[in-house]
């Protein structure tokens, strides 16, 4: 395509964005709130990914020995554990009390199910529930409790397990959270695309006459369609350019009037400089091809060429 | 240049607008389509133009088998044909110049010869002192000038004219029917719908009659035949 062609669709395309105003305004509105939406459940999801990030290194640790572990050596370990500087506390917990919390956790199914495994027959291992001062040194704490194995023979720890659980629970809230929000999202976004379909199907009515005169003379369908797409385009790539702007200038807001008060809890919310770039560019396109597919809705059905 | 065999045209909601019709119409020619109101006549001249496709039968124009054409090649054949109407459609807000440029622009000629040919053209219909004029500002003769303008600028091969005299009085009309004539001169195939019985009678062409779906006359230097 020549320059001055592309100029003329350009130069068209923003014509036809002024002409009729209101309906440009209703669709960029449009637009914008379903995007600012999405983008709330974007900075919501990528706070959460950090914050599952900070957990993780900020839950208890769970140590199971092995399960024939006598009741001596398991009290001797208790005690080597106490010994770690950075340990706070250590719950024993025995494997009765793990029986039962297990049989808790699988509800009414578990409780036939789990007959018959009392006393000789469990076969749960004993476990600690070990506690850090310092949460960001779970990780080394957690490392020097495994450590205790190579002083003892028997190798009595199995595992140590700390922070996935919390985690989990986690995630499966925010992805509830996240599927509403996309299907919120999706609503919105259809509806917006249809308000920019309407609008450009006006557009097409009130150049009917230009239209047909162009086709007379030979214009290409292509030539007739573009200031279509760039009217579209322009009003996505507007209304998501308002929303990224509201969204972020919101969210740095919120987040230098609050990282005080949540900074005590060791939570950190991402910085402006984390988000921008994937926040705003994601907004920023994905509003953009959202306008060119309203047009070209209509001007697959409107534009008979 | 034109050739129509065994043309037939229904419409979608089943009235039949043409039945059987065949022609040839040679390069450099200028030839009335008359006949009376809903005959069609309009339907003959859209076939030609590529707004509508014959139902049954086979159209060439200028060697192209257009109603076989595929989409993205009928804007290419229009540019060879250059369309006349009774209410000249020009647009209102561009000036005369605008409206004559803007059938170059949108196909992309560049800008230096629009301006070029657009003066030319408007200098041969008698309209260079007008070129800034709105639509609004010119007289009924002078906005089918425009049109006329518009028409030939691309320098079609064939003019397609659907009633051109049909809005201006009398010696208008004859003002318009010299600047065709010219353009016939000048060797522009030209086919143009009318109901101006004085025109054909004096200023004598091929003449084809068409009643009801057909042809029923096709006569060279012909007399338009119907009493008014």
């Amino acid at each position: 395509m020549k320059f001055s062609t592309v100029s003329r669709h350009i130069r068209e395309g923003v014509k036809n964005v002024g002409r009729n105003g209101w309906m440009t305004f209703a669709s960029m509105s449009s637009i914008a709130v379903s995007l600012f939406i999405l983008g709330i459940f974007m900075l919501l999801a990528l706070n959460v990914n950090k914050l599952a990030d900070q957990l993780d290194s900020q839950v208890q640790i769970n140590v199971y020995l092995q399960v024939d572990t006598e009741q001596t050596k398991a009290e001797e370990i208790e005690r080597t554990i106490k010994r770690i500087p950075e340990v706070k506390t250590v719950t024993y917990i025995p494997k009765a009390e793990g029986l039962k919390r297990f049989r808790e956790s699988m509800g009414e199914e578990g409780k036939e199910a789990l007959d018959g495994y009392e006393n000789e027959n469990n076969p749960l291992p004993d476990a600690f529930e070990v506690e850090a001062f310092d949460p960001q040194k779970i990780a080394f704490v957690a490392a020097q409790i495994e450590a205790i194995n190579l002083t003892d023979p028997d190798k009595s720890i199995s595992k140590v397990k700390y922070g996935k659980e919390t985690i989990e629970k986690l995630f499966s809230i925010t992805n509830a959270v996240r599927n509403i929000g996309i299907a919120i999202v999706l609503g919105l976004a259809v509806m917006a695309m249809f308000l920019i379909s309407t609008t450009i199907k006006m557009t097409i009515i009130a150049r009917r006459r230009e239209i047909s005169i162009m086709k007379l003379v030979g214009a290409t369908n292509n030539f007739i369609r573009w200031p279509f797409f760039i009217e579209g385009a322009i009003i996505g790539f507007g209304g998501s350019f308002l929303s990224t702007a509201l969204l972020l200038f919101g969210y740095s807001q919120l987040v230098e009037s609050t990282s005080a008060s949540v900074g005590l809890y060791m939570i950190q919310f991402s910085t402006l400089d984390e988000v921008r770039v994937l926040v705003g560019g994601t907004i920023i396109v994905l509003g953009t091809l959202l306008g060119v597919w309203g047009s070209t809705i209509s001007v697959r059905r409107y534009l008979k060429v | 240049m034109i050739e129509m065999q065994d043309i037939w045209k229904t419409y979608a909601d089943g009235t039949t607008a043409l039945q059987g019709v065949n022609v040839v119409i040679d390069r450099n020619e200028f030839v009335y389509i008359v006949g009376p109101s809903g005959a069609g006549k309009s339907t003959f001249m859209k076939l030609i133009y590529r707004e509508e496709v014959p139902t049954k039968g086979q159209i060439s124009v200028n060697g192209f088998n257009i109603g076989k054409l595929k989409h993205r090649k009928i804007p290419y054949v229009r540019r060879n044909i250059g369309v006349i109407f009774q209410d000249y459609k020009l647009l209102p807000k561009l000036s005369a110049f605008e409206n004559v440029a803007f059938a170059m622009e949108v196909i992309e000629t560049p800008k230096r010869m629009i301006r070029r040919r657009t003066m030319e053209v408007l200098e041969l219909v008698g309209l260079k002192h007008k070129a800034s004029s709105l639509p609004a500002q010119l007289s009924g003769g002078e906005q089918q000038r425009v049109a006329i303008a518009r028409a030939i600028v691309n320098s079609p091969a064939v003019i397609v004219a659907d009633e051109p005299t049909g809005n201006l009085d009398p010696e208008t009309s004859w003002g318009i029917m010299n600047l065709l004539e010219e353009i016939n001169f000048r060797g522009t195939t030209i086919v143009m719908a009318t109901h101006n019985k004085e025109i054909v009678n004096t200023l004598r062409k091929r003449v084809i009659a068409i009643e009801r779906g057909s042809i029923v006359r096709d006569q060279q230097r012909g007399e338009y035949g119907y009493e008014i």
